[in-house]
This record gives C-alpha cells, structure tokens and sequence, in this order.
C-alpha cells in the first residue's frame, strides 16, 4: 500500500513539507530504542515511535524506511523535522498511542482487498 | 609530581530507588576504603541528596568525593553529570527537579532515602527519581555544561538506558567529556569496539556494596581535587586516564 493511502485512511499528522508519499509501505516496526531500529527494522517499513530525537531521522534513512509516526501527539524537534525535509524522509504524527496505530496498521497492511 | 588514584565515579546510594538499601553513607565510604579507592563519585538517578553524608562519611578515610547525579534525559538516555563542589550540585538538582515529573511510589520503585553521615533515616525523597526529565539530551549537556560539570555518557555497552541503545548511535559533535563502560564489558574488549573520539572511563555503576570498585579507572593527577580529574579525563595538561 502507498504511504498516502495510509496517510489519508489513519488521518495522520504531516510535519514534512512538499515530501513525495507515493512510495510503497511494505509493513510497519515499532520501537522506541533506535539500537533496535538500526537491528530489525526492514526496507520500506512505516516506523511508529515515541521518540523525537534529530536521530530518528538517521536511522530512518539508514533502513530506506518507508517513513516515521510520531504517537500521542509529540511534536518533533525542529531540528529533527527540519532533516526529515533534508534527507526526504516523511515524518507524520497521530493522536493515537503506539499500540493503538500499530492495530491500525496492522490492520490496514494486512486486509483483503 | 604526579600520582596514581583508583576512582570510581559512578556509585548509587539508598536514594536511588532501585539500589540496595546497605547503601549508606558510612557503608559505602568504609567498602571504598576496603577497596582502596581513592576517588569516589556519587551519582543517584537525577538527585544529589545523600552526597552531603557521603562527604561526611568519607572524611575519616580521606577519600575524595565527586558530588554528581546520573541524568535521565527524555529519550531515557543516562548521563552522568560531576561537579566540582557541593554547591553546583545541588545548583543542577533544582534545574533536574523543575524538569521532572511524577511521585514516587516505593511500593512499585522502591525506597528513596535521605541519609545522614551517622546512617540515620532524615527523609524520603517524594519525587519520581527513576523516572525521565523532559529535558532532550542536547539540553541537558548544556545545562551539566553551564553549571561547571563535567558530562559522562553512561554505560555504553548496555542497550537500556544508554546513549547508543536509545538512540542508535551518537549524534555527531555531542560535547561529551567521555563515555563510560560498564563492567560488564571488558574494559580492553570495550576499547576495540567503540573507537569514538572521546575518552573512554570504566565505572562500577554501584547499587549494592559489593559492587563498589568492581571496576575502577586509573587516573595520572596532582592532587585529589576535581580540576585535577577533569584534566585526567579529557587527557590535559599532562594529566591523563592509565587504563
């Protein structure tokens, strides 16, 4: 499924400006310790964490992930979302907790169409 | 003339939630000295309360006390942040304390006790030690900066809590005075694998007596003052770290 899709069926947050979404999702990772991240995560995944740290975006470019969902609300850092623009690494937000987009996800990247 | 000191700058006491409750003043002073330690940091999570009895306690055996508090920043990395002296310790603490939400509950977390130098009960600290600040790590190094610390990146070598877990890998130009290893790894082990451009320091990360001095480092100093450790540590001056 294409990141708009997702974007416009999870109504999420885009703190990225003029970024491309079409780009295809090939499933979803959520952790919170980047070390984690950098070991497990696979190319194309939408990345759901709580963490906003400038690093985020790094990790994100480091395993050609699809893009990140900020939970709960949290604003990136400035820093952070202005690299995001840089490295053109989508970074989205949701007023959801981490386990409730995940099912959201989970559910979406996996229905029968 | 320069000399050699054993210094272990990482050591919790009673305060910290999750450390044993022998860890009183007197008692970790009298397991340093049984250690032969001559430098001593303490270090409980985001509060220095129980160094005023640990200056006290250790003033019989003239060890040196290095007043600090180990940070926990908003990503849940652990910093630990020296000071020169008391007074900017506690200066540090009240910045922490405006940044750190949440009550104990000792239940859940555990006891938070203030001690004197006599190991007696003074108080329970109320607020949630083992919690994180709201202060990311960038703001944190500059706050342990502007109030004259000294800032060490703690344990490395872990995957909680640690700079490199939380965050993957360290961001580049942190003004970090160095980075700590835990002694769960080999120290020479630790040298070949995090080949960074800061100094590398290798601390007990005390939280029961007998952890005290598990490791240590070995710092070339004048004098047992903390201008002194600071040269040692970031390799000034002559001064240097020997192991």
């Amino acid at each position: 499924m294409l990141l708009q899709e997702i974007v416009r069926h999870l109504n999420l947050n885009i703190f990225t400006a003029n970024l491309n979404l079409e780009v295809e999702v090939t499933g979803g990772y959520t952790s919170d310790l980047l070390s984690d991240v950098i070991a497990n995560a696979q190319e194309g995944n939408l990345w759901i964490t709580l963490q906003v740290h400038p690093n985020v975006v790094a990790v994100g470019k480091l395993k050609d992930l699809a893009g990140i969902i900020l939970v709960n609300n949290r604003q990136p850092e400035e820093e952070t979302r202005r690299k995001a623009e840089e490295e053109n690494l989508p970074l989205l937000g949701t007023k959801e907790n981490a386990f409730i987009i995940s099912g959201k996800l989970y559910a979406l990247l996996t229905q029968k169409t | 003339m320069l000399k050699v000191v054993r210094a272990d700058l990482h050591i919790h006491t009673c305060l910290s939630p999750c450390a044993d409750l022998s860890m009183s003043p007197r008692r970790i002073a009298a397991q340093a000295k049984e250690k032969s330690i001559e430098i001593i940091g303490i270090s409980d999570h985001n509060s220095a309360e129980n160094v005023p009895a640990l200056i006290e306690a250790a003033r019989p055996y003239s060890i040196k006390v290095i007043p600090g508090i180990e940070v926990t920043t908003k990503e849940e990395v652990h910093l630990l942040a020296l000071f020169a002296n008391l007074e900017l310790a506690i200066n540090f603490q009240e910045e922490i304390y405006t940044h750190l939400p949440g009550e104990n509950d000792p239940n859940l977390f555990g006891w938070q006790i203030v001690a004197n130098e006599k190991d007696e009960v003074l108080d329970f600290n109320p607020r949630l030690l083992l919690g994180a600040t709201t202060l990311s790590l960038e703001e944190t190094i500059d706050l342990i900066h502007a109030g004259g610390g000294l800032v060490i990146a703690s344990h490395i070598d872990r995957e909680g809590f640690s700079l490199l877990g939380q965050l993957g890998f360290i961001p580049f130009g942190l003004p970090l005075d160095a980075l700590e290893i835990s002694p769960r790894l080999n120290f020479e082990e630790a040298k070949k694998r995090f080949n960074y451009d800061y100094p590398l320091v290798t601390f007990s990360d005390a939280h029961k007596l007998e952890e005290i001095g598990t490791v240590t480092t070995s710092l070339l100093v004048k004098d047992l003052v903390f201008e002194e450790i600071a040269l040692a540590i970031k390799g000034q001056a002559g001064r240097r770290i020997l192991n």
